[in-house]
């Protein structure tokens, strides 16, 4: 049986705002879960009641309880959170 | 008895009823969203029912999820199907059945059909030059990941005994 990770991102096949803030997931060496949703807004009812919008990417972070949409604010928390500087 | 003719598939050499039930990950997709999820990762309590079903649209996938829909399996087991449909047109399936509901079904895709090949039931389809899918089958897995029961079928098309499914996950 798997744990599950502490960060899930609401992702998009193919939305490059999307794989910009899987890179950083990625460089920082943290695990995650990926949740794919569909491009139609009007089906991304899972993304707006977790985060408030509809807008992809979106990330949930147990660890922290914090939950962010937009990219730049994704790359940033998690560079000010995980980065260690 | 089947009134329409039927195509004989012959013997699957499959996982059999004792065997270790041959883990996997997969993308399993529900009303909202899609993520990879192991086999073993529903292993619980209840036991999982596994249901393989030709490509969502077909006809028998219909039935076979109409059937469980009304049975509620939910209730008593997870139950999850694994066909080679896309993400997208599992969760559309899932939407059309009305499989979202309470108790929901999750569908596992598997555009390679690789999980057909590891339980043995693997079945290229005639007309359809490089298509393989699973042939209809149900497993069931207990909490550790046993088979406790295990239906392939051997006749093209052929439905599942839900009433003997329904016995293996009610009497327990």
């Amino acid at each position: 049986m798997s744990e599950a990770p502490d960060i899930t991102i609401y992702r998009l096949q193919a939305c490059p705002f999307c794989e910009r803030a899987v890179r950083k997931l990625n460089e920082l060496d943290l695990p995650y879960r990926s949740r794919f949703v569909e491009p139609m807004h009007s089906e991304r009812n899972v993304v707006k009641r977790v985060s408030g919008k509809r807008s992809v990417p979106a990330i949930v972070d147990e660890n922290t309880g914090v939950t962010m949409s937009e990219s730049a604010n994704i790359v940033e928390y998690l560079e000010a959170t995980y980065g260690g500087g | 008895m089947v009134d329409f003719p039927v195509t004989e598939l012959g013997p699957a050499d499959h996982v059999e009823v004792g065997e270790q039930a041959p883990d996997f990950t997969r993308p399993l997709v529900n009303a909202e969203y899609w993520e990879d999820v192991a086999l073993s990762d529903l292993y619980g309590e209840e036991p999982v029912v596994l249901v393989f079903h030709p490509m969502d649209g077909d006809f028998p996938s219909t039935y076979v999820w109409n059937e469980i829909r009304e049975r509620a399996w939910g209730e008593h087991a997870t139950v999850v199907g694994c066909s080679i449909s896309s993400p997208y047109e599992h969760k559309r399936f899932v939407a059309e059945r009305r499989l979202d509901g309470d108790p929901a079904y999750r569908l596992f895709s598997d555009p390679g059909n690789g999980v057909a090949e590891a339980y043995g039931i693997a079945h290229e389809l005639d007309g359809m030059t490089g298509i393989a899918e699973p042939r209809p089958s149900v497993f069931v897995v207990d909490g550790e990941g046993t088979v406790e029961y295990a239906w392939v079928a051997t006749e093209w098309p052929e439905f599942p005994d839900y009433d003997e499914v329904e016995a293996v996950v009610r009497d327990r």
